[in-house]
């Protein structure tokens, strides 16, 4: 997902306060920053929350690709206006992040020194302009799915994060699904270009919700703090039934021979996607992945003297209100 | 030299007659930006007919374990309530 594989971090803490806290998390109850959490539930909130807020951020670029480019004027307003949702996403996802107590700045270092992740999804090239039909549709419906249960998640500030974030991602998707069939329903070559998409994405959308974790001990730590709702593979099967009938009004073939309905489970069975090129990708081998941190790495190094610059300025302008307040004193 | 921009509480009021109600953070090097950024960041669609920002740093609040000793005496006054009192039905709504 857009924090994928995320280990549980191990918990050193008392039993008893141990079960306390489980009770509450069972309870239903929220658990608010301030209030006594398991050091292991904050370590693995604060790589979960980091690594889904780096995946914001970092999913700007193959999309911010296309600003310049897009076909009329309309499209490129729509555009323009997803690619800042997607900043104000991980900048909620970084608050909510931050109060767990880490801080910004170490978050964003630790991105750009590769010591947290980010999506594999956001390491593939955006190489037409239907790609961008494809991620909106494809990557940002595969986020839904994993973002909507989390709603519910016991973290306080990470739920009410993900209720704006639900809120806004319907758009990303139906911007996506409208751009695609808009193409699909086009000339003989602007339909090749949607089939050509959805070939490209099919396969890593299906990567982003990790691969099988129904044995994982971390995913059952996961899941008993509620910091995860749901399988990977359920998601997974829930986002295939959910996207092939859509592949199918659109004209398009989804590729894989082995898709086939199965009447027992009322659910698609489909071919899983090749894990290693999912490995490969997240060790930092994938097509964009250099070339992503590096494009982070020069706005961070680019806006260091703005940042700066703002600060020495705000810091003036005080130690200047400060003096003549006490000289009218 | 870099120092990162504080963090500001931001609190919305969503239509006319209601509370301003918290929203969320945010960091900025100061009030005027802090507004513009909060504009930018929470109401992107409307969500907002005026904003406060307030540092981080300036909010005192209560610590989660004192929540017994600061909420516990108003459990004891259920005669706060409405429902304490039994009004005959004869006398009707009130």
């Amino acid at each position: 997902m857009y924090a994928q594989m995320v280990k549980s971090e191990a918990t050193n803490d008392d039993p008893e306060m141990l079960a306390a806290f489980q009770a509450r998390i069972d309870a239903g109850e929220r658990i608010e920053p301030k209030e006594w959490m398991p050091e292991g539930y904050r370590k693995t909130l604060i790589r979960q929350i980091g690594q889904h807020a780096h995946s914001e951020i970092v999913g700007q670029l193959p999309e911010g690709n296309w600003i310049t480019r897009a076909p009329t004027l309309e499209r490129k307003a729509i555009l323009l206006a997803k690619v800042q949702d997607e900043a104000g996403h991980g900048l909620y996802l970084y608050c909510a992040a931050e109060t767990l107590g880490v801080s910004r700045d170490d978050l964003t270092e630790q991105l750009l020194s590769g010591r947290m992740k980010y999506s594999s999804i956001f390491n593939y090239p955006t190489l037409t302009w239907a790609d961008i039909g494809a991620v909106g549709w494809l990557v940002d419906g595969a986020a839904i799915m994993n973002q909507v249960p989390l709603q519910r998640t016991s973290f306080g500030p990470y739920a009410r994060a993900m209720v704006r974030i639900c809120k806004e991602e319907s758009f990303h998707q139906r911007q996506g699904y409208d751009l695609i069939r808009k193409m699909a329903e086009g000339t003989a070559e602007q339909k090749a270009m949607a089939q050509d998409a959805l070939n490209r994405f099919w396969y890593p959308s299906l990567m982003m919700f990790g691969p099988s974790d129904k044995e994982s001990v971390h995913s059952a730590q996961s899941m008993a703090w509620k910091i995860k709702i749901n399988t990977n593979d359920e998601l997974r099967q829930k986002f295939v039934d959910q996207t092939v009938p859509q592949a199918q009004f659109l004209g398009l073939t989804v590729p894989d021979e082995a898709l086939a309905w199965n009447e027992d489970k009322g659910g698609w069975d489909f071919s899983e996607p090749d894990w290693n090129e999912f490995y490969e990708v997240l060790k930092g081998n994938g097509p964009c992945n250099v070339e992503r941190i590096e494009a982070r790495q020069k706005a961070w190094n680019d806006g260091a003297w703005f940042r700066d610059g703002l600060m020495a300025h705000a810091k003036k302008r005080d130690a200047r209100r400060q003096a003549a307040q006490m000289a009218a004193e | 030299m870099s120092s990162e921009w504080p963090l500001w509480e931001v609190f919305i009021r969503g239509q006319h007659g209601l509370n301003h109600r918290h929203v969320g953070s945010l960091h900025a090097p100061d009030a005027e930006l802090a507004m513009k950024h909060a504009r930018d960041v929470y109401t992107r669609r409307n969500e907002g007919v005026s904003i406060w920002v307030v540092p981080s740093a300036q909010i005192t609040a209560s610590a989660p374990s004192e929540k017994g000793p600061l909420f516990d005496p108003a459990n004891a006054k259920v005669y706060r309530h409405p429902t304490f009192y039994d009004i005959p039905d004869e006398v009707g709504h009130m």
